[in-house]
């Protein structure tokens, strides 16, 4: 039972429903691999204990035949829903320590169907970051490393903790969640499937905040079927998420239908960016071959407003995010450092609690939301997000999915990068739009770059049709049939 | 006559507008479901999204919105189909969100108007020029400990509602008849209890002044001034304040004062430059509000008589001044209970009675009107007494003060005191017949052209019939008796 780690979801639950193997085991082999790969530091707190008791009691219910979409699957929980019992801190110092005494609705939604925690999953601060460099709790390791080289690679972010454990096979998913693409880069950079479902599928309730007119929580996995269970699960109306919507839950696996004949696949003119590499150029082109051959019709689209995603985006989200953050003050839960006044208090809590990057987007929301300022900055990017918007609903009158590359680059060097925050923001050129539009986008992994580490290509979809999305991935995976394996994995390569 | 003040330059005139904040009657918060009722432990009704914990969510209270809705409707206003909650950003250790989700740029409730009742029967109207829903913060306490605050969140996310008006108001006691005209169509609605002392109802207050006819002056803010009297001192002082200013020269700043009940003075709080810049903006957590137009004429269904419809048909069907009808109305219950006194009867006489020595004896023994010893059915029954002449209305005094005590009903107490009226024209006759023959010299004096005697005679006779006597009738046949 050396290789239950690589298993997909889909082949775990038929091996436990056959009785090849318990959730236990299952769960012992993955406690084993978290421990293998901790130099990753992909994790912010371990739970084996939670994770073998819950295991337990998934075994129990299997055996009375009430298994669970999810039943006994051990799974990395991103460390910015609020796990009840289990310090949660966004990945930040200003909630060190904090337990919540409540539990996310997602997170719960996933124990309910059987799901086993292995632990809080590192992020970047806040979900602040592309490259989870912004974690107080250290940067995560990429378990891949380019060719003849250990240089450490990041993961990308946010969910970089996520996607580092779910491809160091340490976890046979994980949660994530994607502002403006934290769950599809990190699954490029990581050679994982990303899906980041529609704005409103998936509850907010219990999720440590960053923009909420963005925030989405979604499943990161090694397939495109196992994000379809995942989502099945983590999907469905919440009354106490005003933002959630009222629809019911399909089972996203029937959607695999392998057939895609006579799908309209859009291609946007305006993500042919001056300076991508010619590798990601050429990824992009394969697909598109891939779906044609398939028997879907590629079609040359315009997203005319595309080049004005990412600044409106750098708009919007940190004008939420500060006020988002304003409840970290030191007077109810969480770090406080003391002052001679009430200011004093805030002024030192803050400053100690908050990372430089979340710093830096309180300071930029705070200023686009300014009097004076708000009309040329933050009035202005809610007009051109509704524009935006305006671009896809006009494109998927005549395109059913739209392809694009999940990222500009491969995964980068922990240490690049660093010293410029434009640069970094760019790594979500082709993820943005779709956030601000609140569509659905997956990134499924194609190939390997020149240097050896996964390139991922995005699939976007109409609003609330997660199916259509699923069934061309699908096909794509099939095509690429991408089973290269990172350096750092546990158990070894 | 408008109010006026004198300086040294001149007459000048007051600008005020209010804007109040009522605590909405509702079960839960504006946003969570935890409880709202004054005078629990502290901490005690703090919901997980009230303490604002990582993650929580607001949900609009529908009730809280049915609310906001029937109290634009009773200011006569437009409802704003489409609204929306935004934040309003500032810190405070009683603000744990760290904003106040509330309304700005497009509020529920629109345009409307409240009309004053002013003294001897005068009305004016005064505009509103809008209404929003906003949630209240938490309570700091400062006095428990030297160096450290306590925090008390049982506030924090009750629903208020705004009610801002136009600088329409010019004199303190036009301030006073808007609050208390404002309380008694809330009261009447139902949508805030009103009580001021509770802090449910309180008030900032706008004031500017200028020379009458003049453009309008720079004004300042007074902040949460938690009562009537309270309201109509801040605008005088502030108003004075503000004409000593100018007249010596000075400039007026526009800021934020504090009101000082101990000194009935203002100081300055905040000037326009040190003003928060609150960076508010859509609340993204909650969709726009957009209401049923169905729903809306449903909760229009069960928008009672209001105070001013209410005074019309006091002044129409009952024949009561204006100035009564006014002070009838002001309160719903006693309304109800002056209809239902004057239920069949002489609608007159019965509001002489309930505003006169009825809420007189409730104001005396500081008793509300669900607890009153006499209902308006015995109130309705004493002045039956009096309209068929049973008893007079100055027995029926004696007879009240007897109910008050006892609880009994009139007819009960008549009898057992035997307060009966005679009416009977032998028995008074007879009396004064005796009268007559018994004082010779009266009777010489009232003859010889002293006709203010008949007041000594009517005396004896009542004398003599132990009070109970028709006064009508002892006059009548007295002026009858003596011209024999």
């Amino acid at each position: 039972m050396s290789n239950l780690t690589h298993l997909t979801i889909a082949d775990a639950l038929a091996g436990m429903e056959k009785g090849d193997f318990t959730a236990r085991e299952l769960t012992e082999a993955h406690v084993k691999a978290v421990e293998e790969t901790r130099g990753l530091n992909a994790y912010i707190v371990e739970t084996p204990e939670i994770a073998l008791k819950q295991a337990d009691a998934s075994d129990k219910r299997r055996a009375s035949g009430e298994a669970g979409v999810m039943e006994g699957i051990p799974i990395a929980m991103k460390d910015l829903f609020c796990t009840e019992g289990t310090q949660t801190t966004a990945a930040s110092h200003i909630l060190e320590g904090f337990v919540p005494t409540y539990e996310s609705t997602v997170s719960g939604n996933l124990w309910n169907a059987g799901a086993v925690m292995l632990g809080k999953s590192n992020l970047d601060q806040f979900a602040m970051g592309s490259a989870n460099i912004t974690s107080h709790f250290g940067n995560v390791i990429n378990p891949w490393q380019r060719e003849g080289s250990s240089a450490e690679l990041t993961p990308g972010g946010s969910s970089g903790g996520s996607a580092a454990t779910v491809a160091a096979r340490a976890a046979m998913a994980a949660t994530g969640t994607d502002t403006g693409g934290s769950i599809r880069q990190p699954a490029a950079f990581s050679g994982i499937v990303g899906l980041k479902p529609t704005y409103g599928r998936c509850s907010r309730w219990g999720v440590i905040a960053f923009a909420s007119s963005l925030d989405q929580a979604g499943p990161m996995t090694r397939s495109v079927r196992d994000a379809a269970i995942m989502l099945e699960a983590m999907a469905g109306y919440d009354a106490k998420d005003s933002t959630s919507v009222n629809l019911p839950v399909p089972r996203y696996q029937d959607a695999l239908t392998g057939d895609i004949r006579g799908l309209k696949v859009g291609i946007p003119r305006e993500y042919r960016i001056d300076g991508t590499p010619v590798e990601i150029e050429k990824a992009w082109e394969q697909g598109i071959e891939w779906l044609r051959a398939a028997g879907a019709e590629p079609v040359e689209i315009s997203l005319p407003h595309t080049k004005y995603a990412l600044p409106t985006y750098y708009i919007i989200a940190p004008a939420e995010c500060s006020s988002n953050l304003a409840r970290y003050d030191g007077v109810r839960y969480g770090q406080r450092v003391e002052g001679r006044s009430l200011d004093d208090m805030y002024e030192n809590t803050r400053a100690a609690g908050f990372g430089d990057e979340v710093k830096r987007r309180i300071l930029i929301g705070t200023y686009v939301l300014s009097a004076g300022y708000y009309d040329a900055y933050y009035n202005k990017a809610r007009q051109v997000r509704t524009l935006i918007a305006n671009d896809f609903k006009k494109a998927y009158e005549s395109v059913d999915v739209i392809l694009t590359p999940t990222a500009p680059s491969p995964a980068f060097g922990i240490g690049e990068k660093m010293d410029d925050p434009i640069a970094m923001y760019l790594n979500d050129v082709f993820t943005v739009p779709a956030s601000l539009a609140g569509l659905p986008g997956i990134s499924i992994p194609s190939g390997l770059s020149s240097e050896g580490t996964p390139l991922g290509l995005q699939l976007l979809g109409r609003a609330f049709d997660e199916e259509t999305l699923l069934r061309v991935a699908g096909v794509m995976e099939q095509a690429a049939g991408f089973s290269a394996l990172p350096q750092l994995i546990a158990g070894g390569k | 006559m408008s109010y006026r003040i004198k300086g040294n330059t001149g007459e000048w005139e007051v600008v005020i507008g209010l804007e109040v904040h009522a605590q909405v009657i509702s079960n839960s918060k504006l946003f969570s479901g935890a409880a709202t009722a004054f005078g629990a432990e502290p901490n005690h009704q703090v919901s997980l999204v009230d303490a604002a914990m990582p993650g929580m969510l607001p949900v609009l209270n529908k009730e809280v919105v049915a609310q906001g809705v029937r109290t634009g409707l009773g200011l006569r206003a437009k409802i704003n189909m489409k609204s929306v909650f935004e934040r309003k950003n500032y810190f405070y250790a009683d603000l744990p969100q760290g904003y106040q989700i509330s309304q700005f740029l497009e509020p529920i409730v629109g345009e409307g108007i409240i009309t004053l009742d002013l003294d001897g029967g005068e009305t004016r109207d005064v505009g509103i020029e809008r209404m929003h829903l906003e949630q209240d913060a938490g309570k700091s306490i400062h006095d428990q400990h030297p160096t450290q605050s306590y925090i008390d969140l049982n506030r924090s996310g009750v629903a208020l509602m705004e009610i801002v008006s136009r600088p329409d108001l010019r004199s303190p006691e036009e301030a006073g008849a808007y609050l208390r005209k404002l309380r008694s169509i809330l009261r009447y609605l139902g949508t805030c209890d009103g009580n001021m002392d509770e802090g449910s109802m309180r008030a900032d207050v706008n004031v500017s002044v200028r020379k009458p006819g003049e453009e309008l002056g720079t004004r300042t803010e007074t902040k949460n001034v938690n009562s009537i009297r309270f309201v109509q001192q801040s605008i005088e002082f502030e108003a004075k304040r503000q004409i000593k200013l100018i007249e010596d020269g000075e400039k007026i700043v526009q800021e934020t004062r504090l009101f000082d009940p101990s000194t009935g003075t203002t100081r300055s709080m905040r000037s326009k430059e040190e003003a928060h810049d609150y960076r508010y903006f859509p609340d993204p957590d909650l969709l726009p509000l957009v209401l049923d137009p169905a729903w809306v004429e449903e909760i229009k269904k069960t928008i009672p008589e209001l105070p001013d419809e209410k005074k019309a048909r006091f002044i129409k069907d009952f024949g009561l001044s204006a100035y009564d009808a006014g002070i009838l109305v002001a309160d719903r219950d006693r309304a109800a209970f002056y209809e239902a006194v004057a239920e069949g009867r002489d609608a007159k006489l019965a509001a002489n009675w309930v505003m006169g020595d009825y809420f007189g004896a409730l104001n005396k023994s500081g008793l509300s009107l669900d607890a009153s010893p006499v209902t308006a059915q015995q109130l309705g029954g004493l002045i039956g007494l009096i309209s068929d002449d049973t008893i007079s209305g100055r027995t029926a005094k004696e007879v009240f003060e007897a109910m008050w005590e006892s609880g009994k009903d009139a007819d009960v107490i008549v009898e057992e005191k035997g307060l009966k009226q005679i009416s009977d024209t032998s028995a008074i006759e007879a009396a004064i017949d005796e009268i007559i023959a018994n004082n010779p010299g009266q009777v010489e004096g009232y003859k010889g052209g002293n006709e203010r005697l008949i007041g000594w005679f009517v005396g004896q006779t009542m004398k003599a019939t132990g009070g109970k006597a028709n006064p009508g009738m002892v006059n009548a046949l007295l002026k009858k008796k003596l011209a024999e």
